[in-house]
Formats: C-alpha cells, sequence, structure tokens
C-alpha cells in the first residue's frame, strides 16, 4: 500500500471545494460558444479541405458568420439553412453561405425552423454514430490485441515531418513503446485554425492535422497488429483549437490527448474564457470517443519550484478532475499530470517524489494518472541524467501510473535520438519488472517523513482551493497562485472568439453528447 | 600574454592511463543486428580513424537498427595552449556588494530588458535569470533593489522587446533562445541584431544572448556583446551588466573585469 496519510473525508473536501471552485465557470460556459467551436461542429458535419488561399473552409464559413454578426445562433443552424437553399453538399453548403447576405436573410417560418432543427439534429445523429462506430473499431483492435501492463511507457516522436515521425514510431513501438506521442510544432498552439494536409516540415515537432493524425494511426495500426500488441497514439489538444483538434483526432482514431482546464491560460497566455469554453466541448468528445486525455500539471513545476509549488499541482488536479467529470469523462480517462521534477541536489528527494506520488495516487485511486520524468534539473551529462531517469522508473512502478513519460538522457541538448528511446525503454522495462509489487512489500509508516510530507503538501493543497473558493479561481490565477504564472480574465488571446450564444441557439453534437 | 612564449601542452584523451587515447562512443546504425553489424560498427570507427576499437555493446534497438557501445583508442594529439576562447571571466560581486556598488557608481537602477523572441515558448532560462526566485539559490535580477527588470515572457516579437526597451532606456537586453531545430536559434538571434541595428540600439545598448546551446563565442559571432549558456547564474549576468554600464559611462576602462576579448 502507498500509505493513508490522509482521511477519506479530507478528500472528499478537497473534491467538493473543485466543484464549488469551478461552479461559476459553467455558467460562462452554457452562455457563450466560440469560432472553434464552431468549425468543430462544421468539421463534424463533413466540412473539410481548404480555400484557394489555403484557409481551411471551416475558418472562411466561421469568420462569415462572426462577421455578418449571426454566429450566436450556432453555425449548425447555418448549415441547416444552407441545406435548404439547396445544398447538396457540406462543400457546397460552406460556398452557399460564404456567399449568401446573411445580414438580411429573412427568418424562416416557425414551422420551417423546427423542421431545420430535426432535420440537421437527425444529420448530427448519423455523424456521433459514425464517429462510435469509429471507436468501436479501434476498441476491437485493442480488444485482439492487448497492452502490456501498466505504466504504459510514453515516448515522443517530433521530427517535423510526418513520414519521418513514422519511421521513428515504428521503431519505438517495436522497441517497447506502448503510446506514441507526436509533439506538435513550436507555436501550433496560437494558431486560430488547424492546418491541412499531410505536413513535412516543422519546428521542434510536426503539425497536428488530421491527415498526419490518419498516417501516423494508420502505422501503428499495423505496427500494433505485427507486434500482437496495440500501440497509442497521442497528441495536443491544447491551444486555441482545442475542440477542433479533439475532433480530428477521435475521427482518426486517436487514444489519448494532452488536455488540460489551465494549461493554455497559464502556459501559453490564452484567455480564460475562451479556453473555459473549447476545453469543455473538448473534453465532451473526447469523453464520446473513449479518449484518455491527459492533463499538464506537471508544467507548474518546471515554472514553479517543485518542492514549493507540490500542493499547486493537487489543487489542480482536483480542479482539472471536476471540470473533466463535468463534461462526461470518466475516472479511468483522467491521466492526471505530475512528475519527478526536485532538484535533485537536494537531499532525501527519493522520498519527496515518492510521497508526492502516493498522494497523488491515494486521491485519485481510479485515475490512470500521468507521470513526466525529470526535464527541468536535465544535465547534459548523459550518464548522470540517465541515473536520474530510472529513480522516476522506480517510483512509477512503486506508486503503480498508468502512463509514463520516459526521460531522456540526452534532451538537455536536442530531441531524442533514437538510440535514446531504446535505452531508456530498456532501463524503464528492467525497473517495471524488476519492482512490480514493491508497493504491497513495503508499508509506508504514517509517521515517517514520506507520510509528513504528504500531509503537509495536502494541507497546503486544502489552503489553496479554499482561497480559490473564497475569491473565485479568476483572482487565484491573477494572484499567480499556479505556476507562478499570472494572468487576467480579458488578457490573453482569443477573447475575440468567444461570442454570447442566443436564445435559439443550436448545436446538436453538443445536445446529443450532454444527453438532450 | 602572447602565445610564442607559451610552452607546448600536449594532451590526449585519457581512460585510465595518461595518454592512452582511449575513448568511448555510441551510436545507431541502420542496419539489423547481425555479427556483419558488429563488423560495420568496427569498420566505422576505423574510418573515424580510431584503433585497437571494441565494440562492447551490440543492440537491437529495433527492427532495422542496431545500438553499439564502443571503446578504442585515438591518436591525436592537441597543444593545449594554442587554444584561443574567448570567455567571460567577471571579478563578481555578492547580491550585497553589486547593489552597493551600483548605489554608488551608477546611482540609479539598471534597467533590464528580457524575453524568449521568436517563436520560442521555452522561458525556463530567462525566467531563472530575471525573475524574483532566480536559479539554483543566486537570486534573480528582478530582486534586486538596483535593477529594474522586465521579463516579457515567450514568444515576443524582436522588435517589440527593442521597441520596450528604448521606451525604457534600457541598459541591457537579454534574449533567450532554447528551441534549436534547424538552428531556428541562429536565425532568429540574427535577425535580432538587425532589428537593434534598425532601431539604433546596436552598440548602444549591452545586447546579451542567452539558451543551453549559446555560448559566447557564438553570440559574438552573431552580433551580441555576450553569450550565456548553461549553468549560468543571475548574479554572473548582473555583474556583467553593471560592468557594461560602467564602460559605457566611461568610468571604467574596456575589459577591467574581463579577459579574453573578442579579437
Amino acid at each position: 500500500m502507498s500509505g493513508l496519510f490522509i482521511t477519506d473525508e479530507q478528500i472528499a473536501h478537497a473534491r467538493t471545494l473543485a466543484h464549488d471552485i469551478t461552479n461559476p465557470i459553467f455558467d460562462t460556459i452554457a452562455k457563450n460558444t466560440t469560432v472553434s467551436v464552431e468549425r468543430t461542429v462544421l468539421r463534424w458535419f463533413g466540412v473539410d479541405g481548404v480555400g484557394n488561399m489555403g484557409a481551411p473552409l471551416v475558418n472562411l464559413m466561421v469568420d462569415r458568420l462572426k462577421a455578418a454578426g449571426v454566429l450566436n445562433k450556432g453555425a449548425a443552424y447555418w448549415y441547416g439553412r444552407a441545406l435548404r437553399m439547396g445544398a447538396t453538399s457540406p462543400l457546397d453548403a460552406v460556398e452557399r453561405l460564404t456567399a449568401a447576405p446573411l445580414e438580411t436573410l429573412k427568418p424562416l417560418s416557425t414551422e420551417d425552423e423546427a423542421k431545420l432543427r430535426v432535420e440537421v439534429r437527425a444529420e448530427a445523429q448519423a455523424m456521433v454514430q459514425e464517429l462510435k462506430d469509429r471507436v468501436a473499431r479501434r476498441n476491437a483492435l485493442k480488444n485482439e490485441f492487448p497492452m502490456a501492463p501498466a505504466p504504459h511507457k510514453y515516448l515522443i516522436v517530433a521530427t517535423g515531418n510526418i513520414f519521418d515521425d513514422v519511421d521513428q514510431a515504428r521503431a519505438a513501438a517495436q522497441a517497447g513503446a506502448d503510446v506514441i506521442a507526436v509533439i506538435r510544432s513550436t507555436a501550433q498552439s496560437l494558431l486560430d485554425y488547424v492546418p491541412h494536409g499531410a505536413t513535412t516540415e516543422g519546428y521542434g515537432g510536426t503539425y497536428a492535422t488530421q491527415e498526419n493524425f490518419r498516417i501516423m494511426r494508420e502505422a501503428l495500426d499495423d505496427e500494433s497488429k505485427r507486434l500482437k500488441r496495440y500501440v497509442e497514439l497521442t497528441n495536443y489538444s491544447s491551444g486555441l483549437c482545442m475542440s477542433e483538434i479533439a475532433f480530428c483526432a477521435a475521427w482518426e482514431r486517436l487514444d489519448m490527448l494532452l488536455n488540460d482546464a489551465m494549461y493554455g491560460i497559464l502556459f501559453r497566455d490564452i484567455n480564460m474564457r475562451r479556453t473555459f469554453i473549447d476545453q469543455y466541448f473538448s473534453r465532451r468528445i473526447c469523453a464520446e470517443a473513449g479518449i484518455i486525455i491527459n492533463t499538464g500539471e506537471d508544467n507548474y513545476i518546471t515554472t514553479a519550484d517543485a518542492y514549493d509549488a507540490a500542493h499547486t499541482v493537487i489543487a489542480s488536479q482536483f480542479i482539472n478532475e471536476t471540470f473533466a467529470h463535468r463534461a462526461g469523462l470518466k475516472d479511468w480517462q483522467l491521466g492526471l499530470g505530475h512528475s519527478y521534477e526536485i532538484d535533485p541536489y537536494k537531499p532525501e528527494t527519493l522520498l519527496l517524489e515518492l510521497s508526492q506520488a502516493m498522494l497523488v495516487r491515494r486521491c485519485f485511486p481510479n485515475a490512470p494518472l500521468k507521470y513526466m520524468p525529470p526535464t527541468k534539473h536535465k544535465e547534459t551529462d548523459i550518464f548522470f541524467s540517465h541515473a536520474y531517469d530510472v529513480m522516476a522508473d522506480l517510483v512509477a512502478i512503486w506508486t503503480r501510473q498508468g502512463i509514463q513519460l520516459l526521460g531522456m538522457m540526452t534532451e538537455a541538448m536536442h530531441t531524442p535520438l533514437l538510440a535514446d528511446r531504446y535505452v531508456a525503454l530498456k532501463s524503464a522495462s528492467y525497473l517495471h519488472r524488476a519492482a512490480r509489487g514493491i508497493d504491497e512489500e513495503f508499508t509506508v509508516r504514517e509517521d515517517g517523513k514520506i507520510a509528513n510530507r504528504a500531509r503537509f503538501v495536502f494541507g497546503k493543497a486544502i489552503e489553496l482551493l479554499e482561497e480559490c473558493r473564497q475569491d473565485g479561481m479568476v483572482a487565484a490565477i491573477g494572484r499567480g497562485r499556479f505556476g507562478d504564472v499570472k494572468r487576467e480574465e480579458t488578457g490573453g488571446k482569443g477573447l475575440d472568439g468567444v461570442v454570447e450564444k442566443a436564445k435559439d441557439y443550436f448545436n446538436p453534437f453538443l445536445d446529443i453528447m450532454e444527453g438532450r | 600574454m602572447t602565445t610564442s612564449t607559451k610552452e607546448k601542452q600536449l594532451i590526449r584523451a585519457y581512460g585510465d592511463r595518461r595518454d592512452d587515447g582511449i575513448i568511448q562512443l555510441s551510436f545507431t546504425l541502420p542496419v539489423t543486428a547481425s555479427e556483419k553489424a558488429k563488423e560495420a560498427a568496427k569498420l566505422y570507427c576505423q574510418k573515424l580513424g580510431l584503433t585497437d576499437v571494441k565494440v562492447a555493446a551490440i543492440e537491437r534497438a529495433a527492427e532495422h537498427y542496431t545500438f553499439f557501445v564502443v571503446y578504442a583508442r585515438s591518436g591525436v594529439v592537441l597543444d593545449y595552449n594554442e587554444i584561443d576562447t574567448p570567455e567571460i571571466v567577471i571579478k563578481k560581486k555578492s547580491y550585497d556588494e553589486l547593489n552597493a556598488f551600483i548605489e554608488e557608481e551608477i546611482a540609479r537602477r539598471v534597467v533590464v530588458f528580457g524575453a524568449c523572441t521568436g517563436t520560442d515558448t521555452h522561458t525556463v532560462g530567462i525566467d531563472a535569470i530575471l525573475n524574483m526566485k532566480g536559479f539554483s539559490g543566486d537570486y534573480g535580477l528582478e530582486r534586486y533593489p538596483w535593477f529594474e527588470a522586465f521579463n516579457l515572457g515567450s514568444q515576443v516579437p524582436n522588435a517589440e522587446l527593442i521597441r520596450r526597451a528604448k521606451e525604457k532606456n534600457a541598459d541591457a537586453i537579454l534574449v533567450s533562445q532554447v528551441v534549436t531545430q534547424r538552428d531556428v536559434h541562429k536565425e532568429n538571434s540574427r535577425a535580432f541584431i538587425d532589428e537593434a541595428k534598425k532601431q539604433g540600439v546596436h552598440g548602444k545598448m549591452t545586447l546579451l544572448l542567452g539558451g543551453p546551446r549559446v555560448d559566447h563565442k557564438l553570440a559574438l559571432e552573431l552580433g551580441f556583446d555576450a553569450g550565456f549558456g548553461p549553468g549560468t547564474k543571475p548574479s554572473d549576468v548582473a555583474n556583467f551588466i553593471v560592468h557594461q554600464v560602467l564602460q559605457r559611462m566611461g568610468k571604467e576602462a574596456q575589459g577591467a573585469n574581463y579577459e579574453g576579448a573578442p579579437t
């Protein structure tokens, strides 16, 4: 056992606080939509492709609706109007709508209006069913070729060229990786559109596009069959196109997505309201598609100090959990993030890291959890770096982490070499093999350093949650309580993409996913 | 000191005896692990000019990739005294001493702007130098009462950083570049210097470059006044800037506090 450290009542109290904190934000989410949410709706109806200037059609259409001041009725409504004008395909619908004088278009009769909604909802229902069929195919493959036991070893590829990524991903899978992540091109999170097609140029990563997702998933399906072991694929549903990426990923049967309720606000300076609204819709899609989300609390302790800010990770995990539950995600889908990041030159860091990982496990017993390796204090001495990573492997198996990112000994210098992945996998497999069950052999003393540290951190997390409930999330973020980063409610990028819903706002996908 | 008076200091890699020339290396070849692959690794090392090649490990990294760990000897000899590397060597003052020194010698706060410019989103370096907390127990510039530090964060356009610095009459600008794929850091740093020239601050403000793949030599080549690599502490940067300010004020001779100035 990891140790109890705290009572069930204390944990329940933390959950109540998190629920109270996020409650007011759900008002904002219910009352507003965003350009990105509306583009997602159109994508789901099958609007794909780019216009002659290279802009995605969904952007052209939503921008047109927004400029005409009618986006507040929902893109689905206008899609229905285009069908009524005689559009024969999604593409045709876009053309008709961008050409139509939307500002002066007369309202339909009540009867036609109702008819339109019934028709469009039926089409949405069919598209939701198609998504579910795709997910069922994924699940069938997973059942046929079960994954290795957790912790699932998660490796990153990031060449910038999707075809090179495929080679690297196959090599990583053959060496034992359970999950492949394709890192996105630097700054894609700040693009207010999803690039289109297969891409071969990227900086520090590869663009997340629907076609790139399809190419990589197809390669990994093939590799899973060859290895007789399902290999998962993950990408990043974050930034200004959170929900669009979630849709593209769900459609192409990705298994996991980085998806955090606050990451964009804190680390990419994306507007708060925009992020909260987008994260909700994206999480609804993840819930529907059986995607495991990975949250980004590990990032807090790369900007703030891992020892001093340990409690912010716990507090944020409770908040992320509430947001996720309220978007329909189940515990098995919550890869709550944390990491092995305390300065290794301090004493007793193995005890401190164990304490933190055990505390997270104690608070979220049914979540897979996502465990990150050291990065902040990573050194260019690859030999020490390797020893350092191995300690994270030990903590991961000891505390039964579901998803473990493997540390790369050369990551302080460049993106991982092929050999880095191999050596990291070899030693992680060794630790997982060697220490499996160690948690059942050792009982952590309730009066020791590990337990006391866990109680101290949990106590500070409760204090922070109480402050957030008292003053509100917005104020707490404004004070830099999470990750030492301060943000204002109306600051950051993307606020102009938030649109207040009209009374007759129409989004059949949201209705279906919310069970209406 | 001139090189002609220097004695030669011949060095070779040291494994377990002086001058044995032993080095260890690891690499991957895109072939399937086999005896032939092992021979290929050996030949590869011999072509690198190595002798006594011992392939210590041959591992199947993936179906068509093999990872090797090799020990071998190199006959290469260097004269250590021939090497000339510009290095920032500062007679460092402590936190309190430096604050007192600024108060007395400069008599106003030293203004510093910093950011990750271009597409770079990784603020870990600039944060370590500028933010209150600092790095490794060494306070950041924001903490110094006699510094006025502005950290603009990530993805700041070069022109914007320079414009903001000009508005406040800054003494120094710190540019942090973490992402280095395809040498994007060099490209962006060059663009920064071009912009600095355009806005007329080059040669007036102290321009510093920092990052994990940055060294002093590279920074000088790119047109900065200095470069700071991994392990740099805020106090290193603070001391350097203060002396630069004094030099610009004409209160201190160039190089008074640092040797090995660029040639």
